[in-house]
């Protein structure tokens, strides 16, 4: 929870500089942001890489939890595919790649700001921390409707970290395995997806 | 646009090979790139006034969304849920 605070601190501390035109050259016209945000999957690449403990992890999934990162995927884009029908100057692929973020809100923010520009970029990461957010605190209640595996998918992408120990307390400490597991997947899908949404 | 998805699996790769040695600062330096790209989305977002205008609307539509995609998927979870564990126990 810190570490969101910290991220939307910096990000509110942007608003304010832009705002009040602190920086003194136009960052749009710079490639500053596309190169960090080399830097920044390259470094992700290297510490995914380089975790040995996810495929030792993996060794002791049920391999018919396997299914739940599809199942994820499938029922946040299809339904993000349907709001696009409430929302009239939304297409749907914008709408998708929104969905797409899976709740890693750092990461599918700067990649639509990058291709869609800031407008969806910011819609993206209101939408991605209260993604976040809803899991933390609707838990217990998403047990209770939809069963065990329900707080494990509309985590998304966080079920690995942050969203980890309210899952294990809510769902039960034997689906601590399938959420690391559905966290790295989906993690995994959101450079992919989001890219593929914001090319079509 | 494929080049960032390219560099993070070179990163992978490379990270695998190195698997022997601790890359102790990795996540550090992350977390601090991500500071940094979220504090430039910040300024060309308080640069436009469109959006600060806007930023109301673009929350309700951000909430419309995550709702949505909450939803969504807990439905397809439910749906995984009834079909592994209609028959059996509760273990996982």
């Amino acid at each position: 929870m810190k570490g969101s605070l910290i991220i939307v601190g910096f990000f509110a501390l942007g608003c304010i500089c832009g705002l009040f035109h602190a920086i003194p050259f136009d960052i749009e016209k710079t490639d500053i942001s596309f190169y960090t945000l080399c830097a920044l999957m390259f470094c992700v690449g290297l510490s995914i890489g380089n975790d040995p403990q996810t495929l030792k992890n993996f060794r002791r999934l049920n391999p018919r939890l396997v299914f739940l990162p599809i199942m994820t995927i499938i029922g946040t884009l299809s339904a993000t595919a349907l709001v696009s029908l409430l929302l009239p100057h939304r297409s749907a692929p914008e709408c998708m790649a929104v969905g797409a973020g899976f709740g890693y809100y750092s990461l599918s923010s700067i990649f639509i700001t990058e291709y869609k520009g800031p407008e969806l970029g910011t819609i993206a990461l209101l939408s991605n921390i209260l993604r976040e957010i809803i899991t933390l605190l609707c838990a217990p209640l998403l047990v209770r409707w939809f069963g065990n595996l329900a707080p494990i998918s509309a985590g998304g992408a966080t079920t690995a970290d942050t969203t980890l120990p309210v899952i294990t307390q809510c769902a039960g400490q034997q689906f601590a395995v399938v959420s690391i597991f559905h966290g790295f997947v989906t993690d995994f899908s959101v450079p992919f997806l989001v890219t593929f949404f914001c090319s079509i | 646009m494929f080049t960032v998805i390219g560099l993070m699996l070179g990163g992978m790769g490379i990270g695998f090979l190195l698997r022997k040695r601790q890359l102790p600062r990795i996540h550090g330096i992350i977390t601090a790139l991500i500071w940094v790209l979220l504090f430039l989305l910040g300024i060309e977002v308080g640069d436009n006034k469109q959006i600060i205008e806007g930023l109301a609307t673009l929350g309700v539509e951000a909430l419309t969304l995550t709702i949505a995609a909450v939803l969504g998927s807990c439905l397809t979870a439910w749906l995984l849920w009834k079909i592994l564990y209609k028959r059996k126990g509760d273990e996982t």
